[in-house]
């Protein structure tokens, strides 16, 4: 069955195959891609083999019957931009949640790609106040950087106030998989901090079909290049939680019978994942897209194929961890790393920095190699004794994720400590720093 | 004529065409969309069935399309101007391409054709040539850029003419020669080659013989690079494998650097961008970027060009290799390529080797190694590739396909330590994981003693000795406790850290740290070495770990100085101050 509704619009009625995820029906002149309505609900062309044309059902099919009225839109997802969406929330098909319409121009969904020689290389620091940051890890615009979290640690809670401090002029939400109180949250804090009108979302929620997530990030992404290209602006993207996002990819690559790779994730995982996290860019022009977000772990381990993977596309990611020594969690400095810190730190920070950032880490790591000496029953050295008291100083003073101070207010703290506990050959800084600083901050 | 064939099926870039003429394995085409042509290529026939890969999305692309086949495999171009150029995975010059973002089917040429090069002849009238044979010369930056006999012509051919002296663009007849039976061809400055296929334009190629000075300690020291030799760097994410290549890149004696950045960060390679048109090589004073080539096929660019993008790499590597150069070729990351395949593998739903991987992963790795290699040309000149590639493996695990396939073919093992990194321990390369079997061959070991010091071997075992040792101590420290051993355990362990801290490590961020001669490295190891001689004495083992870190201390602000400045020799002075110590100690006790 075949009619003609509108110019492009073809409507079919006869599906010949329905799995959990697509339906298969015979149609003609089908673009790869395209777009499509089943039974009311949107689908998209992932495979035409002849005259079969497979769709996938964001959805899910059920209760999807083989009359099911299928209408190609001719088109592949696409979205709205403009200033106007601004301020809004949309759901993951980029209608608004209130209702009404969006002014602004339509654009395709995951576009390609910016040739890399018109990229510019990034080197404006954001400042974050959290010494685990921006002492460790600094964060600089057109970075994308994970944290990397259990769940049940305050990962979102950081990132929207990394997001509010980090001066970004839009700050673009994109919530998969999000639990109702954590949209709530966020929209409280952007609105008490008076920033709701800087902000714009893109949420699916637990309440929604998981597969609907997959639109997510690319329309967040596309409302970022709206901003970023073309009104050259800062723009702040927060993907939460990725993990939930490639938990759909595998969902549908196994109803789709496709071969699964480690941990039943799709083989495409790395290309898939790089293809969004690769958006975060700065322009020429001035327009910025960072990208920070989160995947959480499951019982810590970073070696399942999520992390892994990710860890692999993003520029460091930013470990949390509960520091039971003073109760309270902080941004773990061994396994954190920021890959672009370079790029900025003792360039627009002051010029010990590094240095004083290595050493630290480098002190707390003697700490911990102490620790385990204590826990096996062994006597400390004098030298233990006083590592492991940095080391608690060093939790408390810079680790922890309640600290918010400016980075030359970092290395007086820093060299504050070093100075209380040790000697300046056994902290190994320059000794030009040395002279310098040390005596001076003491 | 060109076969012609229609599109009959799509599964995102595999796409399968139907025709009724002749296609070939490999053989390049190109899909009629809208008004753009999508590049793919042939990777499998059934039938009157090609199985094509696209280089490009396929979104909106429909059943019926036309496909031509253009009767080749997939080239590249060769010919001046390569040089300094950043390429795309299918060699098109990014640079000329419009706009921010790249367009689908927007090819552009690898060279500039209108560029005029200063020419001089370097063959004669009547010379017998052949695949290869150095016709003329021209100016390439500063490279003395060879003109070939193109590596497609077979056998042996007469030279009848020779351009003059002169300026010329680069398709412009410079050479007509006459094969045996008379005929004639016209010979330009470019020619074309499939990527595919080695080029096999040399007389012989011999076992490496020399060493690549990388001013990187921990290989040029521990475990040398060969000239021509074969090396990869597998670690965890984040553990340096980019940091060691661009370092490579920075410092390492060649004379030309190709970089494939195959599926990894754009910013990475914008970092190279950047940094090399202002940073220096620290041989020749010239900038960097004189001397590189990058072949950038990020992540987010199309996977199968990603494929491509190795093997463009190493024929402009081989192409350059022919004119009697020493090329170093960087490959990050060589699983990304292995993943290009396997996502392709599984399209076809072909039967999947170990995790998913195709069945021929091994072969396809080995001979993409087997590329590299130090050769002797037939006018008796030598050219070289030294191929390091980085592996990724997934959880960090070195029992992957990818690993240990390259590990079977690859003769340096540079493994990254997710430990030593997290302990800011660069460049992580393990000591005692890693290995050159360089070291092992007599050849190399005689140019090492000849050309750095006198039983220079044997001080790099005894170094490597010392480190084993220093780790044994310290497993037992940790099982038995600091007072649990006896006082030379914590010595031999804080030996091993001198070392450690002295050699292994180098802040690859500080301007004089970041590279050292061999001539420094000649000179710090014996001066560790002669530390490490040395019969300490302590009181109480409490006494061993803030000595040692004092002498480290010492030792590595000479590291940070440049060599043999006034700053160097007062650190030095320093250090000898405090060996003096030791020394009344041990002259005290005996009395
Ligand atoms: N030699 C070094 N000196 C100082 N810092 C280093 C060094 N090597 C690596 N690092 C630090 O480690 C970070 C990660 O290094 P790099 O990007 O080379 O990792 P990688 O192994 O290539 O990771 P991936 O597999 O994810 O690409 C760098 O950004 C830098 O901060
Ligand atoms: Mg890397």
């Amino acid at each position: 069955m075949e009619k003609d509704t509108k110019a492009f619009q073809r409507v079919y009625t006869k599906l010949f195959q329905l799995t959990k995820a697509t339906v298969s029906l015979s149609a003609k002149g089908i673009g790869y891609d395209e777009l499509a309505i089943v039974d009311g609900r949107l689908a998209q062309v992932v495979k035409i083999m002849g005259d079969i044309v497979t769709l996938q059902i964001f959805g899910g099919t059920e209760g999807i019957a083989t009359n099911a009225e299928v209408i190609f839109a001719g088109k592949p997802p696409s979205l709205k931009v403009g200033e106007d969406l601004a301020g809004r929330f949309f759901n993951a098909y980029g209608e608004p949640m209130e209702g009404g319409d969006i002014m602004g121009d339509e654009r395709e969904i995951g576009g390609p790609s910016v040739n890399p020689v018109r990229r510019m290389q990034p080197s404006e620091f954001i400042p974050t106040g959290i010494a685990g940051i921006d002492l460790n890890n600094a964060l600089v615009t057109g970075q994308k950087i994970p944290f990397f979290a259990d769940p049940d640690q305050p990962y979102n809670q950081v990132m929207a106030m990394v997001a509010l401090r980090a001066k970004a002029d839009k700050i673009i939400l994109a919530g998969m998989g999000l639990t109702r109180d954590d949209y709530l949250y966020f929209k409280n804090v952007f609105d008490n901090a008076g920033a709701l009108d800087r902000i714009v979302g893109f949420i699916n929620t637990t309440e929604d079909p998981p597969v609907e997530r997959l639109l997510v990030p690319d329309m967040a992404l596309s409302a970022a290049e709206y901003f970023a290209v073309e009104k050259n602006e800062k723009v702040l993207v927060l993907l939460t939680d990725m993990t939930l996002y490639a938990d759909a990819l595998s969902i549908v690559s196994n109803r789709m019978d496709q071969i699964p790779s480690k941990d039943s994730m799709p083989g495409s995982l790395y290309s898939d994942l790089a293809r969004l996290y690769e958006k975060a860019v700065q322009f020429p022009d001035g327009g910025s897209i960072t990208i920070i977000a989160v995947t959480t772990l499951s019982g810590g381990d970073i070696t399942h194929a999520v992390p892994d993977n990710t860890g692999y596309i993003t520029e460091g990611q930013l470990f949390l961890r509960k520091d039971s020594d003073i109760g309270k969690v902080i941004v773990d400095p061994f396994r954190s790393l920021s890959r672009l810190k370079q790029l900025v730190i003792g360039k627009k920070t002051r010029e010990d920095h590094p240095q004083v950032m290595n050493a630290a880490v480098r002190l707390y790591a003697d700490a911990a190699n102490a620790k385990t000496k204590q826990e096996n029953g062994f006597d400390l050295t004098d030298y233990d004794e006083r590592s492991l008291k940095f080391a608690r100083d060093y939790s408390e003073k810079l680790l922890a994720i309640d600290v918010n101070i400016d980075t030359d207010q970092m290395l007086e703290t820093a060299y504050g400590l070093f100075s209380k506990y040790f000697k300046p050959a056994e902290v190994g800084i320059r000794q030009e720093f040395v002279d310098k600083f040390w005596e001076k901050e003491k | 004529m060109n076969t012609i064939g229609n599109v009959t099926g799509i599964i995102a870039n595999l796409v399968i065409v139907e025709t009724e003429g002749t296609t070939a394995q490999n053989e390049i085409c190109f899909i009629k969309h809208g008004g753009t042509r999508l590049m793919a290529e042939v990777i499998k026939v059934v039938g009157n069935k090609s199985f094509i890969q696209v280089f490009e999305s396929t979104r909106g692309l429909k059943t019926g399309s036309e496909v031509e086949f253009m009767g080749h495999m997939l080239e590249v171009t060769l010919g001046p101007g390569i040089l300094s150029k950043n390429f795309d995975g299918l060699q098109n010059d990014l640079n000329k391409m419009e706009g921010v973002f790249l367009k689908r089917g927007e090819y552009t040429e690898p060279l500039d054709m209108d560029k005029k090069f200063e020419y001089k002849p370097l063959a004669k009238e009547g010379d017998k040539v052949q695949a290869g044979s150095w016709l003329g010369e021209v100016r390439e930056n500063w490279i003395p850029h060879k003109i070939m006999v193109p590596f497609k012509f077979a056998g042996e051919y007469t030279v009848k003419s020779l351009k003059k002296e002169g300026k010329y663009t680069p398709d412009e007849t410079i050479a007509v020669l006459t094969d045996g039976d008379g005929k004639e061809h016209k010979v330009t400055m470019i020619q074309k080659w499939p990527v595919k296929v080695p080029i096999k334009a040399y007389k012989h190629k011999p076992r490496p013989f020399k060493i690549m000075e990388t001013g990187i300690r921990v290989m040029d020291t521990l475990n040398p690079m060969a000239e021509g030799g074969t090396g990869f760097i597998p670690g965890p994410f984040g553990s340096g494998k980019t940091v060691l290549q661009h370092n490579l890149s920075k410092n390492a004696e060649a004379d030309l650097v190709v970089i494939a950045a195959c599926g990894e960060r754009a910013n990475e390679v914008v970092e190279i961008f950047t940094e090399f048109p202002e940073l220096e090589d620290p041989r020749s004073g010239r900038k960097l970027m004189e001397r590189t080539t990058i072949i950038a096929n990020t992540s987010n660019m199309p996977v199968a060009a990603r494929e491509a993008s190795v093997y463009t790499a190493m024929t402009i590597a081989e192409y350059y290799r022919a004119m009697g150069l020493k090329v170093l070729l960087l490959a990050d990351s060589t699983s990304r390529w292995a993943q290009a395949l396997r996502e392709m593998s599984n399209r076809m739903e072909e039967l999947p080797g170990p995790d998913g991987f195709p069945m021929d992963l091994s072969a396809i790795i080995a001979n993409f190694y087997a590329r590299a290699g130090f050769v002797y040309l037939s006018n008796g000149e030598s050219g070289s590739i030294t191929f390091i590639g980085t592996v990724s493996p997934a959880g960090g695990n070195l029992k992957e396909p990818v690993t240990e396939s390259t590990k079977k073919v690859a003769r340096c093992f540079y493994a990254l330590s997710q430990q030593r990194a997290d302990s800011k321990r660069y460049p992580a390369i393990d000591p005692i994981e890693s290995y050159s079997k360089y070291l092992e061959y007599p050849e190399i070991s005689e140019y090492l003693n000849e050309n750095i010091s006198e039983n220079w071997t044997d001080s790099v075992l005894k170094a490597k000795d010392i480190l084993l040792r220093g780790k044994e101590a310290y497993e037992q420290i940790n099982i038995l406790g600091d007072d649990g051993v006896p006082m030379d355990y914590h010595i031999r362990y804080w030996k091993s850290e001198l070392i450690d801290f002295v050699i292994l490590q180098q802040d690859a961020f500080d301007k004089v740290d970041a590279s050292s001669s061999l001539e420094r490295q000649d000179y710090m190891l014996h001066k560790t070495l002669k530390i490490t001689d040395f019969d300490f004495s302590f009181d109480s083992f409490e006494d061993v770990g803030p000595y040692f870190k004092r002498l480290i201390n010492a030792l590595k602000q000479m590291n940070y100085s440049e060599f043999d400045s006034d700053k160097f020799k007062k650190n030095e002075k320093e250090l000898e101050t405090m060996l003096k110590e030791q020394e009344k100690e041990e002259a005290k006790e005996e009395a």
